[in-house]
């Protein structure tokens, strides 16, 4: 190598290696010093991922595209392929909807004379905030996803994602352009739900498979294959009645649910901003500024 | 240190390949790609590129830089913070160690390299995440990301000796 030159240098290399080692035990230690401060949820850790994030963004963004377009392609043709089968499971399904849409009628009258009745104040309308799944990432021990909104768009920690299957899973940090989503399947995802015929209270917890289980399910409560799960509004993290999934396994005690909303083909999610009063801190001036809905 | 101003930033330029071609790797790595399953078995893309410059140019990529690659990625991963700058920068090292081994070896050798250094990684993360969120992530995802990550490695590192040769002027080392 060039440096065996001068013999400054010679005398400097073990001094060099003992550098080296040093660097080398100094960022081991930072690591460690990290993972303890991101356990402790601290701020300034979501914050400078918030801001990665929103630097990679416009460059995931791009990226996404074209495996869009082609994930779209795939699509189309495997729908056209199949295009005679669904069309009579379509039609079968529109019977089913009619009849559904019937009740619906009915109940939403008899709903709105029932209210006229009580002089109910209605909840505040829910406002949707519409973006693209930009980033789908977590690899072996994370689920989650990264939308092209961000806090500009009044996306903030905390909101539910939907699709117009179900619940999708939560905000888990919003940057100014970019939010992370941690999906119901993840290890950390914890969303208090209901078992809609029973009411059975219980917490949906992931555990990164793709059936999250059911946990401080009451003992005698009763669940069966097919039973809808919907959020169940406590905590008042996200309102009540969103769709979550359907119990698919009970064994051993253990309920699994299937997530009604297919995690891997998530293009296009909304985010629904209940009116959730945050504390000052948490609204910064740009969320305030930029509430304009997206389209 | 001669040389006009126009190709100092050149040469600057250049040497900032090594570390661009990882943040792109990871970058990549995250693209999704509306494939049932995919995502929980998205290959390592990051290590891919780490291991190579730290075999061909270390001079380029020192253990920071590595660190820096691994903090990147854990912040547009969403694993916790420090997990992945660990891992790659352990990777680094073992791979810096032993690169003396890696002089004039044919490309089977470094594959068959990478596969353990990339078997190591998958348990060191997967420790590691366990440990952190102190719950034991199933095992198969992590397994089944590693066997992507070897077979995407051939790919990866043609690209990678591709660049390296045209921007640093290097015959690709891993021809052979």
């Amino acid at each position: 190598m060039r440096y065996r030159a001068g013999s400054v240098v010679r005398l400097a290399a073990p001094l060099k290696v003992l550098v080296q080692r040093f660097a080398f035990l100094l960022l081991v230690a930072s690591a460690f010093a990290l993972m303890m401060l991101g356990k402790g949820d601290a701020l300034i850790v979501e914050r400078f991922r918030a801001g990665v994030v929103d630097l990679v963004a416009p460059a995931m963004e791009v990226l996404s595209r074209p495996a869009a377009t082609v994930a779209a392609v795939v699509d189309e043709t495997e729908e056209l392929i199949a295009l005679r089968t669904e069309n009579a499971r379509l039609r079968e399904e529109i019977g089913d909807l009619r009849e559904w849409q019937n009740a619906a009628r009915r109940i939403g009258a008899e709903n709105a004379s029932l209210r006229d009745l009580l002089s109910f104040v209605p909840s505040e309308p829910a406002r949707f905030i519409s973006a693209r799944v930009i980033g789908d990432t977590g690899g072996a021990f994370v689920r989650s996803m990264i939308l092209n909104a961000g806090r500009r768009h009044g996306v903030e920690k905390g909101q539910a994602v939907v699709t117009g299957d179900g619940f999708a899973g939560r905000i888990f940090e919003a940057g100014f352009h970019s939010a992370r989503v941690l999906l119901v399947t993840d290890i950390n995802s914890r969303i208090p739900v209901l078992v809609e015929s029973s009411r059975a209270r219980a917490i949906l917890a992931g555990d990164n498979s793709d059936r999250p289980r059911l946990a401080f399910l009451a003992a005698n409560a009763e669940v069966a294959v097919g039973d809808r799960i919907v959020t169940s509004g406590h905590g008042g993290m996200f309102p009540m009645g969103l769709p979550v999934g359907t119990v698919a396994q009970v064994r051993d005690g253990v309920v699994r649910v299937a997530p009604l909303v297919d995690l891997d083909r998530l293009e296009f999610v909304r985010v629904v901003d209940y009116g959730r009063v945050l504390p000052p801190d948490a609204a910064g001036p740009d969320a305030a500024a930029g509430a304009a809905p997206r389209r | 240190m001669e040389g006009g101003l126009l190709q100092r930033l050149d040469a600057a330029a250049r040497n900032l390949v090594p570390l661009s071609l990882a943040l792109i790797a990871v970058i990549v790595g995250a693209m999704p790609m509306y494939m049932p399953g995919y995502g929980a078995i998205a290959p390592n893309l990051a290590l891919i590129a780490v291991v190579y410059w730290a075999i061909y140019r270390p001079d380029l990529f020192p253990a920071v830089i590595a660190f820096a690659v691994g903090l990147v990625q854990d912040a547009v991963m969403g694993t916790p913070l420090g997990m992945n700058a660990l891992v790659l920068l352990c990777a680094h090292a073992v791979i810096v160690s032993q690169r003396r081994f890696f002089q004039g070896k044919s490309f089977a050798v470094v594959w068959w390299a990478f596969s353990m250094v990339a078997i190591g990684a998958a348990i060191f993360g997967w420790a590691l995440v366990a440990a952190i969120f102190a719950a034991l992530p199933s095992p198969a995802p992590a397994l089944f990301g590693t066997l992507l990550t070897v077979a995407l490695h051939p790919f990866f590192t043609w690209i990678f000796a591709r660049t390296h040769h045209a921007v640093l002027g290097e015959p690709p080392n891993v021809s052979r």
